[in-house]
């Protein structure tokens, strides 16, 4: 059988890549423009499990979590910046604090482990947080890698193509995937292809008829000074962000939505984020939307208010109505699979899709039912 | 050339005020920058640096490259360069990020 | 109010448009990140103007920017440029947003360092800082000097010294000064009067003007105490077996000069690839960029000097004029003038360029440990290693793999090395993407987190700036009180 083509070296691209090399299968990696170029570059890597109501993603968000512990185990969890230092949802009123421990209960239910915590409780967790929140709760299995790293590291043993773009699905009599046409015209013959493109996979579904409705939902990070040096504690110890996350990353709201996401990362910065919007492929940095990001954090870590910004990235995330990644057989063109529309939840779900998608493609069964998944469920 | 540049530059200006570097007191004259005064008083470095604690002064000596950050009165990270150095200021040695964080 | 003519920059490009647009009646804000005007080619401790070219052509903008009605906000560092139709608004630390109907931007240069083994010691510094030094605060760079890199700028900083008693031990040109001689019509008489006169008195004082030599290393413990000096062959490569050890307790070196273009990068300003290797910004005739509204003078849209950027920015502040409907500051003839100066300027840095271009083989005087990036110190082995092994194949993926660039100073001193590193590593020619990863930042100056919230908004206005414009835009939000002192 020839080899399988993976179109797109962003996170999910290398996890289908690395699952299907060792289930013996050849792969090639096609990129349009460099490793980690798109929406993988444009993240804090996070590896959350709570930031999810019980259901098909927080089932996927699970099993993909203790994927990563292996898989960072085998990269090498300081090649990555692996660090498993847990989730802190915070609630500024009690009625957020209630809604944060009812959530709980729930994920709990479904696999979650998490921790209720008093205001008190909050302080010790994480001393520089600003006085007066109502209480939150912790979660241990919340992770992170550097994203960039992660991928380029789950990439080492594959074959990569970079600057390749595919312009093209080659198919046979029957309508079966045969290969790919890349714009120099070479084409590279497939027995499978795997749609990673991530914010652009409606293009390449496009081409086999098939409606994925992907939108880009701009985000905005800010970068601070470095904090400390690498031995040094970091003043924020864990992700924090506040439970308003949850309803903003739900939202199906085009308009502008912020909500504080704050954490230090290995190089010692803090990352401010979240903001989310849906305008297009925008790439102007309206000012106001930063202020709103900066005025949480300084509400949240009173510290961060004399320390400065340094810069700011923004980002695309692979955006479906329904919240939900695009994983599973093209419902069309037989050998076409989608792993894809992964919103802001990319690198924490990209082992369990690459998993699930080389259980598909070799014929076995994934450990999480793929069906809510199912590309066919724009028709 | 002009008469002018070939005119004789006017030497280092006279010192009129000192401030401490830590601990010790450095002579500066008004309008000279933090970096000048130390540079003057000999100081080649007055930070090292958070990665692997190599010593840093002055580089771009216009506010550009930030490697000349030094801690001032307790407050981390300003350049020395833009500085302007003030009678009685305490100027310390930045370790790393410095302390105040 | 929103003001005719925003101009960031008070050095000769911006000094220059802001007096003129003024003269024409419009109304102008000046914003400098400075405490004085006249930007780096005019800084100075007094009003002497000693050892200053061009000293009476500044003392003149400054009576003049003094007698009009702009606007001068010094100590004004913008740190963000948005487009608000139909104008643009510029955030300044420290004071109330300054919103204009059209923004020039003449925000100057600094120098571009080429990485090599020892450019990390104290005591080397770049040639802008031993001039800053000098001139800003009387301060020589060191007893006994190395002068090296490319360029002209070296001459003026080698002679300076010489003026403050410095005994400068050699000054090492990596170009080859002679090419001027191949399209010599392009020198004018004052030129070659300039140059012969700098080194005139390098000859005089007995310091050796070597070309085609390179700074190739820095020794010291805890600072310089010596240099390796290497003579360069026809591509710019070290001549094996041709280097020296130069004893000196500072180094002044650098490779020419970088346009600060952030802030109409995030206008959206387009770029082009200068002879020099820089990216600078699209501009016509009448400094006119891609965006409607937006201007660019001096070195913004391609290094050339302080002549040409007062031409620059006299030209820009006519068609500024015009379009606010106030009568043309010059005649069609004073017009005509200054186009054709403008185009004699810019010929002549052109062949500047390319007789001062950076040594093609600096690459081969790395070794793994020399850092790249000072700020995130890494090391070329770890940026060769995000190419090689990471397959990163641009410079935004190497930053993103390796940090290069992500420190304090965002790419202003390593990023032209970086890009060029990638460019080299994977095999082709340095493009103007390569650049841009580095240009990019949309953040333009490091800000607190209290300035970004808008927190504590204060206007200061220091060196007899007069008050900016009051306006807060719609859509800022304040933060919550719980900020402790």
């Amino acid at each position: 059988m020839t080899g399988v083509v993976v179109v797109g070296a962003g996170i999910v691209g290398a996890a289908c890549a690395w699952y299907l090399a060792r289930a013996g299968v050849e792969v090639t990696v096609l990129e349009r423009d460099t490793v980690a170029g798109g929406t993988s570059s444009a993240g804090e890597g996070n590896i959350l499990v709570s930031d999810k109501p019980p259901g098909p993603v927080l089932e996927l968000a699970l099993w993909s979590r203790r994927l990563w512990q292996d898989v960072a185990g085998e990269l090498g969890p300081a090649a990555i910046e692996w660090e498993p230092k847990g989730g802190l949802v915070v609630a500024e009123s009690p009625s957020d604090l209630d809604r944060v421990h009812r959530l709980v209960e729930r994920q709990r239910a479904a696999g979650v482990v998490a921790t209720e915590l008093s205001a008190d409780q909050l302080s010790q967790v994480e001393p520089r947080l600003a006085s007066g929140l109502a209480g939150g709760a912790f979660f241990p299995q919340d992770a992170q890698v550097q994203p960039m790293l992660a991928t380029a590291y789950l990439l080492k043993g594959v074959e990569v193509r970079t600057g390749t773009e595919v312009r093209e699905l080659r198919t046979g009599p029957s309508g079966e995937v045969t290969g790919v046409r890349t714009a120099d015209g070479t084409v590279v013959p497939a027995a499978a292809v795997v749609n990673a493109t991530g914010v652009a996979g409606a293009d390449l579904a496009a081409q086999a008829g098939t409606r994925l409705p992907i939108e880009p939902r701009r985000g905005f990070i800010l970068v601070t000074e470095p904090l400390r040096g690498a031995r040094e504690p970091a003043p924020i110890r864990h992700k924090v962000y506040t439970a308003g996350y949850a309803d903003a990353v739900a939202s199906d709201d085009p308009g502008v939505q912020t909500a504080a996401v704050i954490e230090c990362t290995r190089a010692g910065t803090v990352l401010i984020g979240s903001s989310r919007e849906r305008r297009g492929f925008d790439d102007a940095y309206p000012v106001p939307v930063l202020r709103r990001l900066a005025a949480q954090a300084v509400a949240l870590f009173p510290f961060l208010a004399r320390v400065r910004v340094l810069r700011a990235f923004h980002g695309f995330r692979p955006y479906t109505p329904d919240h939900l990644p695009v994983i599973g057989p093209d419902p069309r063109m037989p050998g076409l699979w989608h792993a894809c529309g992964h919103e802001g939840a990319g690198i924490g779900l990209a082992p369990a899709t690459g998993a699930m998608i080389a259980a598909m493609i070799t014929g076995g069964a994934p450990a999480v039912d793929p069906a809510p998944f199912s590309p066919a469920r724009f028709r | 050339m002009s008469g002018r540049s070939r005119r004789r530059r006017p030497g280092p200006p006279a010192p009129t005020f000192t401030f401490q570097f830590d601990g010790r007191p450095v002579p500066a004259a008004p309008g000279q920058t933090v970096a000048a005064a130390l540079w003057a008083a000999g100081v080649r470095s007055w930070r090292t640096t958070r990665v692997t604690g190599a010593p840093r002064g002055l580089f771009c000596g216009i506010g550009v490259c930030f490697d000349c950050l030094v801690t001032i009165d307790g407050t981390r990270n300003v350049r020395a360069c833009l500085a302007p150095a003030r009678a009685g200021m305490r100027v310390t040695t930045q370790v790393g990020v410095g302390d105040d964080v | 109010m929103t003001y005719d003519l925003a101009v960031v920059g008070a050095g000769p490009a911006g000094l220059a448009a802001a007096v003129t647009a003024a003269q024409a009646g419009c109304r102008v804000a000046l914003l400098d990140a400075a405490p004085h005007l006249g930007g780096q080619f005019w800084r100075h401790r007094d009003s002497s103007g000693a050892g200053h070219r061009a000293w009476s052509v500044f003392a003149t903008l400054r009576a003049a920017l003094l007698d009009s009605d702009v606007d001068y906000h010094a100590g004004a560092a913008v740190w963000a440029a948005e487009a608000d139709p139909p104008g643009f608004v510029l955030h300044v630390e420290g004071m109330a947003p300054v919103v204009a109907r059209h923004v020039l931007f003449a925000t100057g240069t600094h120098d571009r360092s080429l990485p090599f083994p020892g450019w990390d010691l104290p005591g080397v510094v770049t040639p802008g800082a031993a001039q800053a030094l000098l001139k800003g605060s009387g301060v020589p760079v060191g007893r006994r000097v190395v002068v090296a890199g490319a360029g002209p700028f070296l001459l003026p900083v080698a002679v300076g010294l010489l003026s403050a008693g410095v005994q400068v031990v050699g000054v090492y040109e990596a170009g080859n000064p002679w090419r001027y001689l191949y399209r010599p019509w392009v020198l004018t008489a004052a030129r070659l009067r300039e140059a012969a006169g700098y080194l005139a008195r390098l000859a005089r004082r007995g310091v050796p003007y070597r070309t085609r030599h390179a700074v190739v290393a820095a020794r010291g413990t805890g600072a310089v105490s010596e240099v390796e000096v290497a003579r360069l062959d026809r591509h710019g490569r070290p001549v094996a077996g041709s280097a020296r050890t130069v004893a000196c307790d500072a180094l002044a070196i650098g490779y020419g000069f970088t346009p600060q273009i952030e802030l109409p990068l995030a206008l959206g300003c387009a770029t082009r690839l200068d002879v020099d290797g820089n990216l600078v910004l699209e501009a016509d005739l009448a400094g006119r960029t891609s965006v409607a509204g937006v201007f660019a003078a001096g070195e913004v849209t391609g290094v050339g000097g302080a002549s040409l950027a007062l031409v620059e920015g006299r030209l820009v502040a006519a068609v500024v004029a015009l379009a606010c409907g106030r009568p043309s500051p010059f005649t069609e003839l004073e017009l005509s003038r200054l186009l054709s100066r403008r185009s004699a300027e810019r010929r002549f840095a052109a062949l500047m360029h390319q007789v001062h271009a950076p040594p093609a083989g600096w690459v081969s005087w790395l070794d793994d440990r020399t850092p790249v990036c000072r700020c995130e110190e890494v090391p070329y082995a770890a940026v060769r290693a995000a190419v090689t092994q990471l397959r990163a194949t641009t410079g935004r993926a190497v930053k993103g793999l390796c940090r290069t660039g992500m420190g304090w100073c965002q790419g202003r001193v390593c990023g032209h090395a970086t890009a060029a590193l990638t460019a080299h590593l994977c095999g082709r020619d340095l493009g103007p993407a390569d650049l841009e990863t580095f240009a990019r930042r949309p953040v333009a100056q490091p800000v607190t987190l209290a300035t970004l919230a808008g927190e504590g908004r204060t206007d200061r206005f220091p060196d007899g700036g007069r008050p900016g414009p009051q306006r807060v835009r719609p859509g800022d939000v304040s933060p919550r009180t719980s900020a402790d002192p």
